[in-house]
């Protein structure tokens, strides 16, 4: 049913001019903008207050203490005594352990989720990794400081018998005493570094799975389709194009386990030595002085301490910064744009 | 692709017949079908799986030779290590007997991807598994769950006590950071990704920046201003700050990453029907983002729900039940955990695997809402 109605015909007499579209916000938006922004500012003040607070309160530690602060090994507030080489020292070990394990089972268990696994599984070792990345430090902590100490010290055991001639593997003791000192073997930076391998590999196979997974399909198909293996397509297309991606996700973790407290401090024996020795008893971290120390401080301790926090931040942010830059360079650049 | 059997009556190959003759060609029917073997691209062959189990077994016989009659290595880490090892060599051996040097080196490191995707899970399995069979003990008797600490000695047993006031004082604590962060990350991913500008982009490095910061330091950051300076006393209150000082950059950077990856087309659409920004905002790329976004934030909270340092710091240790963030000390999962550790006495340490495995249930159901989040749809 049409009815024509001749008085809606288009009039045809005014000149279209072209709605005004005002730059700036005007309106409900200029409230939209400037709470976004006043959020926006709020959430500023306080991060970067943080980081500010952090570099004031360095000031007057390392005016005292000058470069000695960063030579220094031992940490005996009452003899005026202050430095951070042997924790820092400590932090590298434990985090270097912990790099070693993660590394190569994050690889191999990104490779295998993203090229192995049938697709019907897929989804679950997904949210397995991702789950992992949930439990917390705490419950990795405990479950190596009471459990899982003993097989570890054992594993360390091993290690110093049959590769004591590296320096990295030497312990202060015999290893084929007939009754093995197994405390010398405890409570030592590789105890820590398993634990903390534990929190670090979810994060950097979640990363890698990621990268692997974006690898170019049409390239797959052609290594395939000219005849190579599986790992040959893996080698020729897949590891290249996540080239970006193992290292930056590696990084992420070493930024995770540079900072990690609670499960070291469960775990270790702190010692102030200056050491390159992950299975021998004793070892302490930044995190862990911190954790330690924080109670008994004035508050010139409390500056030295926030110090040796700063010193930890920092470490961790360059080593973010640079995994962010790494894994952006990796992107392929395919857009999410309809 | 069928094979052409070679005749001599090709049109072809017709110049050696002599001429006056006629060749008629064969029908292609009574030539026997010849067919070229298909290569085989995926799966396995029946003699491929008896490679594997093969393999297997003289490694497992291997294993047991050399862990338990040439050296001491008779442990289970050591007879699985050498297992694997011993398989590692076996496979390459065997596969290539009969297959060309880049299927041997395919089948090995298929092998080793494989097996260290089951360590890893068998590591994933034995965690979990582990708390709960330690902290089967303690998580039968009711009072775990609803008791708390007063007047109950490090040597009473079991059905003494319980861990209510740390359950009580978790939830308050990480309820507080909560209702402090999610406004305030979600409002800045909005800024960084639907305003914009030169601030926008200093406000968005910063945040990136903090991310890297460690829990401890901020724990110990709320500990110096706080409680250091400006004597407010060890409180909820204190903790819930330093734990929201520790998700806020994690959160807004998580909110920025899944709000920068809604279609842009989906805003521009909005925008040309005569949409306000604003409610471009709150009816487009909220919508869109809702799932991720959820997901987000979900594990955000599991992440700070299960941090001790920040909570170390700052909140003391309450053996009560204590409601109120601002009524001094408080206690909470992880930090309960950690002191009983600590202490060393075998029921306290039993307690505390009882804790771990509340706090571990605790983040398997947030873990398990944030799929599901992520799994809805925004409906239409």
């Amino acid at each position: 049913m049409t009815t024509l109605r001749e008085d809606l015909e288009p009039q045809a007499a005014a000149p279209a001019t072209p709605r005004p579209v005002p730059r700036s916000a005007t309106g409900v938006d200029r409230l939209f903008v400037g709470g976004a922004r006043a959020v926006g500012a709020t959430v500023l003040a306080i991060t970067g207050g943080i980081g500010l607070f952090l570099a004031v309160q360095a000031v007057p530690t390392l005016q005292r203490y000058g470069l000695a602060f960063f030579t220094e090994t031992q940490w005996q507030p009452e003899a005026d005594v202050l430095g951070i080489a042997s924790v820092l020292v400590g932090t590298v070990t434990v985090a270097a352990v912990a790099l070693a394990v993660a590394f190569p089972l994050a690889l191999t268990t990104a490779l295998y989720i993203s090229e192995y696994a049938p697709a019907r599984v897929r989804p679950g070792l997904v949210s397995m990794v991702d789950l992992m990345a949930a439990v917390p430090s705490i419950i990795h902590g405990l479950l190596w400081a009471v459990l899982l100490q003993p097989y570890a010290s054992g594993i360390a055991r091993w290690l110093h018998t049959y590769l004591g001639f590296l320096p990295v593997f030497q312990v202060d003791t015999d290893p084929t005493a007939a009754m093995w000192e197994q405390s010398r073997y405890t409570a030592s930076a590789f105890v820590a570094g398993l634990a903390v391998a534990m929190m670090v590999l979810p994060m950097a196979c979640a990363v890698m799975r990621e990268v692997f997974a974006q690898a170019p399909a049409g390239e797959r198909e052609a290594a395939l389709a000219l005849g190579s293996t599986r790992w040959g397509m893996i080698r020729a297309v897949v590891l290249p194009f996540g080239r970006g991606g193992v290292i930056g996700g590696t990084m992420l973790g070493l930024g995770r386990a540079l900072g990690e407290t609670i499960a070291v401090v469960l775990i270790v024996s702190p010692s102030f030595e200056l050491k390159v020795r992950p299975l021998e008893v004793g070892t302490n971290t930044v995190s862990a002085l911190i954790a330690n120390r924080f109670g008994e401080s004035s508050a010139s301790q409390l500056s030295a301490l926030l110090t040796a926090g700063l010193v930890l931040f920092l470490l961790t942010l360059v080593i973010n910064t640079l995994a962010a830059v790494v894994v952006a360079r990796s992107r392929s650049g395919a857009g999410t744009d309809l | 692709m069928t094979a052409v059997p070679e005749s001599p009556a090709r049109p072809g190959t017709a110049p050696v017949a002599p001429t006056g003759q006629t060749w008629v060609r064969p029908p292609a029917d009574d030539l026997p079908p010849v067919r070229a073997p298909r290569r085989r691209v995926s799966g396995s062959t029946p003699g491929d799986r008896l490679v594997t189990v093969g393999s297997f077994v003289a490694a497992a016989a291997c294993a047991w030779v050399v862990c338990f009659r040439l050296l001491p290595w008779g442990t289970v880490p050591g007879v699985l290590v050498v297992t694997f090892l011993a398989y590692l060599a076996v496979v390459a051996v065997a596969t290539s007997a009969t297959q060309p040097g880049p299927q041997v080196m395919d089948r090995v490191v298929a092998a080793v991807v494989t097996g260290g995707a089951v360590l890893v899970t068998a590591a994933l399995v034995a965690t979990v598994a582990f708390t709960f069979v330690r902290g089967a003990g303690a998580l039968p008797h009711l009072n775990m769950w609803v008791d708390d600490m007063a007047g109950v000695g490090p040597r009473d047993p079991l059905t003494v006590g319980g861990v209510g006031h740390a359950i009580v004082g978790s939830l308050v604590q990480i309820g507080l950071a909560v209702v402090v962060t999610v406004p305030l990350a979600i409002g800045t991913a909005v800024f960084m990704t639907e305003v914009g500008g030169r601030f926008a982009r200093v406000v968005r490095t910063v945040v990136e920046a903090m991310t890297a910061l460690p829990s401890i330091v901020a724990g110990l950051f709320v500990y110096t201003v706080l409680i250091a300076t400006l004597g407010v006393p060890r409180s909820g209150l204190a903790a819930a700050a330093a734990l929201s000082v520790m998700m806020l950059p994690i959160i807004a950077r998580a909110a920025d990453v899944v709000l920068r990856v809604v279609p842009s087309g989906l805003r521009e659409a909005s925008l040309a029907l005569g949409a306000s920004r604003w409610r471009t905002v709150w009816h487009v790329v909220l919508p869109t983002a809702r799932p991720a976004l959820s997901t987000a934030l979900i594990l955000g909270v599991a992440r700070g729900v299960g941090e001790t340092s920040p909570v170390l710091l700052t909140s003391g240790a309450a053996t009560f039940f204590v409601f109120g963030p601002t009524d001094g000390v408080m206690n909470s999962l992880p930090l309960f955990i950690y002191t009983a550790v600590r202490s060393g006495e075998p029921l306290l340490v039993e307690r505390a695997f009882g804790a771990a495995s509340i706090l571990l249930l605790l983040v398997l159901a947030l873990f398990v809402v944030a799929r599901r989040a992520a799994r809805r749809r925004p409906s239409r």
